[in-house]
C-alpha cells in the first residue's frame, strides 16, 4: 500500500479516531500525540501487512496502546494508567463491537468539533485546531493556510490545547439550550475555512482549493451528525453551489471571470443538483430560515438561470431584503443594491450605495467603488466610472482583482478616449 | 475544579449610580450570591473598595516600595471577585453570566492552578 493512500485513509479517519481517543483517554493533548504515533505505526506496518479491514478500529486500538505507553514512560498520573490498563483488558471485546457502535463514534466526533470551536478560544485558534484535529491536516499545512511558519503554528496549537486542558473546556456536545448558539460558532468556523479557500484575501492558490474541500467535508459531517438543521443544510448548500462554479471562475492564466461572463456549461451539474436538493430541505425546516439557507437560495437562483440577464433578479432582490433583516451587514446591503439595480435600474442601485457611504460603511472595501463604477458605466457616465475604478484599484489587494479592474479601466478608456 | 471570577467595572460610571439604582444592584448581588451558595458552587466572594484606595508594592534590593494606586490606567477596574466550584469552563461561564456586573462591566474567568 502506498504512503499516499495511507494518508488519505488517515485524513478521512483522523477526526473520528481522535474524538474517540479523547473520550477513552480523557486528555486532548495526549490523545493527539497518541494518534500521531498510531499514524506513524500505520506508515511502517501497513505497506507490509496490508490495510486492516477496519482501519478506524486499528487506529483507535493502536492509539490507545500508545497512550498507555506514554503514561507508563512518564510514570505520571498512575491512577489514570491503572484505569486505562484495566479498560484495555476489555479491548478485544470492544474491538469486535467497535464497527457496530458508529453512533458513539459519531458522538465523539461531534464533541470534538464543539470542543475545537469553543467560543473561549480565539477564532484563529478555533480554525487552526479544527483543521488540525478534526480534518487531520498536518501542522505544516495548517501553517501554510495561515501564512505563518510551522514552528509558530505548532506553538499556537500547543497553547490552544493547553487552554482546553487547564481551563477545562468541556469535551461534550452542548446542552440543548446552548446547542444552536454554539452551532452558529461551528458554522462560522467552517464558513471561514471555505471563504479563505474560495476567495482568499492573499496567499498561494493551490492550498486554497484544499481548504474549500475541507470546509465542505466538515459541513457534510455535521449534516450527518445533526440532521435537519436549516443552518447546517443551508451552509452546505451554499458552499456546494459556489463550488459548482469553480471551473468557470477563472481563465487558465488566473484572470477572474465575473458571474456575468462565466460559461455556464462548465458549472458542475452534480454539485448543483445536490445543492438544490439541500436548499429545498433547508427552507422547509420549520421556523425562521438561517442566513446561510437564504444565501443558498440566492445561489440556487443563479445556478438555475440560463444566463445573467435571464436570472430571476426580482426574487434575488427580495431574498437579499430578507437577508438584511436576518443579518444586517453592509456587505449584504451592497449585494442587495446590485440586485435592485438589475430590477429597477443602475440609478436606484447607486442611490442605495450612497446611503451606505453616508453612514461611513465599507470605506476600505474595494468592491464598493468597483460596483459604483459598473453602475455608472451602465448609465453611460464614463468619467465618473473612471474615477470610481481608480478608487477600487487603490483598495484592491489581490493581484487577479487588480488585473480585472485595470482591464475594465482600459475598456472604458478605449471606447471613450 | 475552582475558578476565580474577577469582576471588572468602570468605577466612574458606578459612582454615578443613583441611590435606588445602588439598592437594586445590591439586591441583585445578594440574590446571586445566595443562589450559588444554595447551588453549592460558592467558595468565597467579596466586593472591593475602589481602585483609588489601592496600593501597589514591589520589593527591590530588600526594600519595600509602595506606590499609590494600581499600576496601569484601564477603562475598567477590578471591583470584586467570586471563587466558585464548577465542573467545566462551560459551567463557570454560566455562573459568571449571572453575576449582575456582567451586564455593565466584564468578568474574567481564571482557572485556579492546582499543584500536584
Amino acid at each position: 500500500m502506498l504512503v499516499d493512500s495511507i494518508e488519505i485513509v488517515f485524513r478521512r479517519e483522523a477526526g473520528r479516531v481522535l474524538g474517540t481517543l479523547i473520550r477513552l483517554i480523557g486528555d486532548f493533548e495526549l490523545a493527539q500525540e497518541s494518534l500521531q504515533e498510531a499514524f506513524t505505526a500505520a506508515l511502517e506496518q501497513w505497506p507490509q501487512s496490508g490495510t486492516p479491514d477496519n482501519p478506524r478500529a486499528w487506529l483507535i486500538h493502536v492509539g490507545r496502546c500508545k497512550s498507555i505507553d506514554r503514561l507508563r514512560r512518564t510514570m505520571l498520573q498512575r491512577r489514570t494508567l491503572l484505569d486505562l490498563e484495566s479498560e484495555a483488558q476489555n479491548e478485544l471485546v470492544r474491538q469486535a463491537s467497535i464497527a457496530d457502535c458508529d453512533d458513539e463514534i459519531g458522538d465523539d466526533l461531534l464533541r470534538l468539533i464543539f470542543t475545537c470551536c469553543h467560543p473561549a478560544l480565539s477564532l484563529e485558534s478555533q480554525v487552526a485546531l479544527t483543521l488540525r484535529a478534526v480534518c487531520g491536516l498536518p501542522t505544516q499545512a495548517v501553517a501554510r493556510a495561515f501564512l505563518i511558519s510551522p514552528e509558530t503554528m505548532a506553538q499556537r496549537l500547543v497553547r490552544t490545547q493547553r487552554k482546553i486542558r487547564l481551563a477545562r473546556i468541556p469535551y461534550e456536545t452542548p446542552a440543548l439550550a446552548m446547542l444552536d448558539e454554539r452551532l452558529d460558532g461551528v458554522l462560522a468556523v467552517i464558513y471561514l475555512v471555505f471563504t479563505e479557500g474560495y476567495a482568499s484575501s492573499s496567499g498561494p492558490l493551490l492550498m486554497r482549493a484544499e481548504l474549500a474541500d475541507e470546509a465542505v467535508r466538515l459541513a457534510r459531517l455535521l449534516d450527518s451528525l445533526l440532521p435537519a438543521r436549516t443552518a447546517v443544510q443551508g451552509l452546505l448548500a451554499l458552499m456546494l453551489l459556489h463550488r459548482a462554479r469553480n471551473p468557470a471562475r477563472a481563465t487558465p492564466e488566473g484572470d477572474i471571470i465575473l458571474l456575468e461572463h462565466q460559461d455556464r456549461q462548465l458549472w458542475d451539474q452534480s454539485l448543483i443538483a445536490e445543492g438544490l436538493t439541500l436548499v429545498d430541505r433547508a427552507l422547509r425546516v420549520p421556523g425562521r430560515p438561517s442566513g446561510y439557507a437564504v444565501q443558498a437560495a440566492i445561489a440556487a437562483l443563479h445556478a438555475q438561470a440560463k444566463d445573467y440577464r435571464d436570472t430571476d433578479w426580482p426574487q434575488i432582490a427580495a431574498l437579499y431584503a430578507v437577508l438584511m433583516r436576518i443579518q444586517p451587514t453592509p456587505v449584504i446591503e451592497l449585494n442587495h443594491a446590485v440586485a435592485v439595480s438589475m430590477v429597477d435600474g443602475p440609478a436606484r442601485g447607486l442611490q442605495l450605495i450612497e446611503a451606505l457611504i453616508a453612514r461611513g460603511e465599507l470605506a476600505d472595501y474595494h468592491l464598493l467603488p468597483a460596483v459604483q463604477a459598473e453602475l455608472l458605466r451602465r448609465l453611460g457616465q464614463h468619467e465618473q466610472a473612471h474615477d470610481r475604478y481608480h478608487a477600487a484599484l487603490a483598495l484592491a489587494q489581490l493581484e487577479p482583482e487588480r488585473r480585472l479592474i485595470r482591464n475594465r479601466l482600459e475598456q472604458l478608456t478605449s471606447s471613450f478616449p | 475544579m475552582q475558578y476565580l471570577l474577577l469582576i471588572y467595572q468602570n468605577e466612574a460610571e458606578a459612582a454615578q449610580l443613583s441611590p435606588p439604582g445602588r439598592t437594586k444592584m445590591m439586591d441583585e448581588y445578594r440574590a446571586f450570591t445566595h443562589s450559588i451558595i444554595q447551588g453549592g458552587q460558592f467558595k468565597a466572594g467579596d466586593a472591593l473598595q475602589p481602585s483609588t484606595t489601592a496600593t501597589t508594592i514591589r520589593v527591590r534590593e530588600g526594600k519595600t516600595l509602595p506606590t499609590d494606586g494600581p499600576f496601569a490606567e484601564t477603562r475598567e477596574q477590578l471591583a470584586g471577585y467570586y471563587l466558585v466550584d464548577a465542573k467545566s469552563l462551560d459551567e463557570a461561564i454560566a455562573i459568571a453570566a449571572r453575576i449582575p456586573g456582567a451586564h455593565t462591566g466584564s468578568i474574567e474567568i481564571r482557572p485556579v492552578r492546582v499543584f500536584s
